[in-house]
């Protein structure tokens, strides 16, 4: 058993080398190395937890061994998924995440004494406040993750699920978990304990379902950031100073996020929250875009320009993800290389279903870092560049954007595909995009389709170069 | 008079969410889902309080309602950890430089 001011200097070092995880974070070099301050500073915490408490009973065997269980899960995850899952397999942490913070929650709101809040029914009022925000944003959490995960699963459609009275809705139950934490406090009645968890769980789901499936990023975020600040709530109710600071550094980082990816779609955050939006039906673009001609070609054609161009930029979008063509396209460039080619890839901020999606993608496909680029960094290159390669993108290159103030993606920021000399666009069909919104960029002189499976196409190309 | 402890841990608070916001917009764009995915981890610290609960039963009882929950709670959060950490790790194992000898 060690001093509760020693531990509290434990838990002081083990936030600061989370700090310095993030801090690892911002160049690939050091990154490697932050990780690894991140992992001494949970064991760090963890055993300094285990000397503080200081009961090595039969309890301790069982806590190892749910470490175990879990650590085994984990462990098994991380080394299956595929890249292309990430997204969803952030939101599912996400969702352990509020999860746990809401069993400590009801632990401590259960046997207080084995935290030093008090006893049953006479919880300190401090710590009552703290863990009944932490349970709450807890839950939320919980359930918002559970409905994002579905999402991007697939399990749940990517639409927007809305109805009527759904913001007045919301607005209640938000408004009646301030109320049922108030009464809480002052009653400290158990019922409303529970009734409390249950509103929050509600309202997470909710909150989530009205969001639809490209809007993924920002409600990613989000729940990263929630599930920071649940955190941190928990921590206050066990004055441990790791995980105030880790919950502080989660919450910022998720809020920081978040407002880079609804800046990236030119929307404010409430707008995305409030949810609904690409729902406008598409029978009516379906009949207008009938009527204008659009340039068709192969896979021969696409490698006689790219063959005869000098720099080629490539724009991957979700669809490279659905279509696992990360590799494919990987050996189409190594190809275009060997012909003394320039390449890059252009990587707007919300293409695909979390922040970095697509970098993460093409590093899995060896493609070297300083070979992608973001929008601010690239744009300029297009218009001095002789083929823009779009693969699986389309919102983020329409030019309606700059042009249309009616659009609904007007302002939003897009790269430049169309100062391309010509423009090659992989896509399965016409369709319009996540917006819903034709892609004027279809019907340009310049731009040749390539109406095809992402994948298939880039392999297809690579025989014929 | 005292300052109540209450005001330190919420100064560290504030604090932190400084540290955090200067942090992470240092972060490049391309390391934002390794972003997420460790900080997922580390925010899985509350195992600490997971532990406490777990720990919370007497010799003769080990389980009651409040260390179940701490229990299930700890596996939850260790999924997190070992997950997060370890796929990170994995995820930053692929970022590699441009080969000097392809020029």
């Amino acid at each position: 058993m060690i001093s509760s001011n020693l531990s509290a200097i434990f838990y002081l070092v083990s936030g600061v080398l989370f700090i310095l995880a993030l801090r690892g974070l911002s160049s690939p070099e050091t990154s490697r190395q932050g990780n690894f301050f991140g992992i001494l500073g949970m064991i760090i915490a963890i055993t300094v937890t285990f000397l503080s408490v200081g009961n090595f009973s039969t309890g301790l065997v069982y806590v190892l061994l749910f470490i175990l269980i879990g650590g085994s899960i984990g462990a098994f995850i991380a080394y299956k998924i595929p890249m292309t899952a990430m997204p969803e397999l952030v939101a599912g942490f996400h969702s352990l995440v509020g999860l746990a913070a809401v069993f400590v929650a009801i632990s401590a709101f259960l046997n207080p004494e084995a935290f030093n809040l008090g006893t049953q029914g006479n919880i300190k009022l401090g710590s009552l406040i703290e863990m009944s925000i932490g349970a709450a944003v807890g839950a939320i959490t919980f359930s918002g993750s559970i409905i994002a995960f579905l999402k991007l699963q697939g399990i749940m459609s990517g639409s927007p699920i809305t109805f009527k009275g759904q913001h007045p809705l919301n607005a209640i139950i938000l408004i009646s978990i301030v109320v049922l934490i108030y009464y809480l406090c002052s009653t400290q009645s158990s019922n409303l304990f529970w009734m409390l968890l249950a509103v929050s769980f509600l309202i997470g789901f909710l909150l989530i379902i009205p969001i639809g499936g490209a809007d993924m990023p920002v409600v990613i975020s989000m729940l990263n950031s929630y599930s920071g600040w649940a955190a941190a709530g928990i921590g206050f109710t066990l004055e441990n100073t790791a995980l105030i600071i880790t919950g502080a550094l989660v919450g910022s980082s998720g809020a920081i996020l978040s407002y880079i990816m609804c800046k990236g779609m030119n929307r404010s955050f409430f707008n995305v929250i409030l949810g609904g939006f690409g729902a406008t039906d598409e029978t009516s673009s379906a009949s207008k875009k009938e009527q204008r001609p659009v340039k068709s070609g192969n896979a021969d054609d696409a490698a006689f320009l790219m063959k005869n161009a000098s720099s080629v930029i490539i724009v991957p979008g979700y669809g490279m993800a659905v279509a696992q063509a990360q590799h494919a396209l990987r050996e189409m460039v190594d190809t275009l290389k060997k012909n003394d080619i320039k390449v890059s890839y252009a990587i707007h901020p919300v293409a695909g279903r979390m922040p970095g999606h697509m970098n993460v993608l093409l590093a899995e496909a060896n493609v070297p870092y300083d070979e992608v680029f973001e929008l601010e960094e690239i744009n300029n290159d297009f218009a001095n560049a002789d083929v823009a390669f779009v693969i699986g993108a389309n919102d983020v290159t329409n030019p309606v954007a700059k042009t249309d103030p009616q659009s609904p993606i007007y302002g939003m920021p897009v790269l430049d595909v169309e100062k391309c000399k010509s423009v090659l666009f992989v896509k399965r069909s016409l369709s319009p995009g996540y917006a819903g919104i034709d892609n004027d960029l279809f019907y340009k002189e310049n731009t040749l389709m390539l109406f095809a499976d992402a994948k298939k196409m880039t392999e297809d190309i690579t025989k014929n170069l | 008079m005292e300052i109540d402890p209450l005001i330190f841990r919420f100064s560290i608070f504030i604090l932190s969410i400084f540290v955090g916001y200067y942090v992470v917009w240092s972060v490049t764009p391309s390391l934002h889902t390794p972003l997420m995915s460790v900080t997922n981890a580390i925010s899985s610290v509350i195992i600490v309080g997971a532990i406490i609960a777990g720990l919370s039963g007497n010799s003769d009882s080990v389980f009651n309602t409040s260390s179940l929950f701490g229990f299930i709670a700890i596996a939850l959060a260790a999924i997190n950890i070992f997950g997060g950490f370890l796929v990170t790790q994995r995820m930053l194992a692929m970022y590699k430089k441009k080969k000097k000898d392809k020029k």
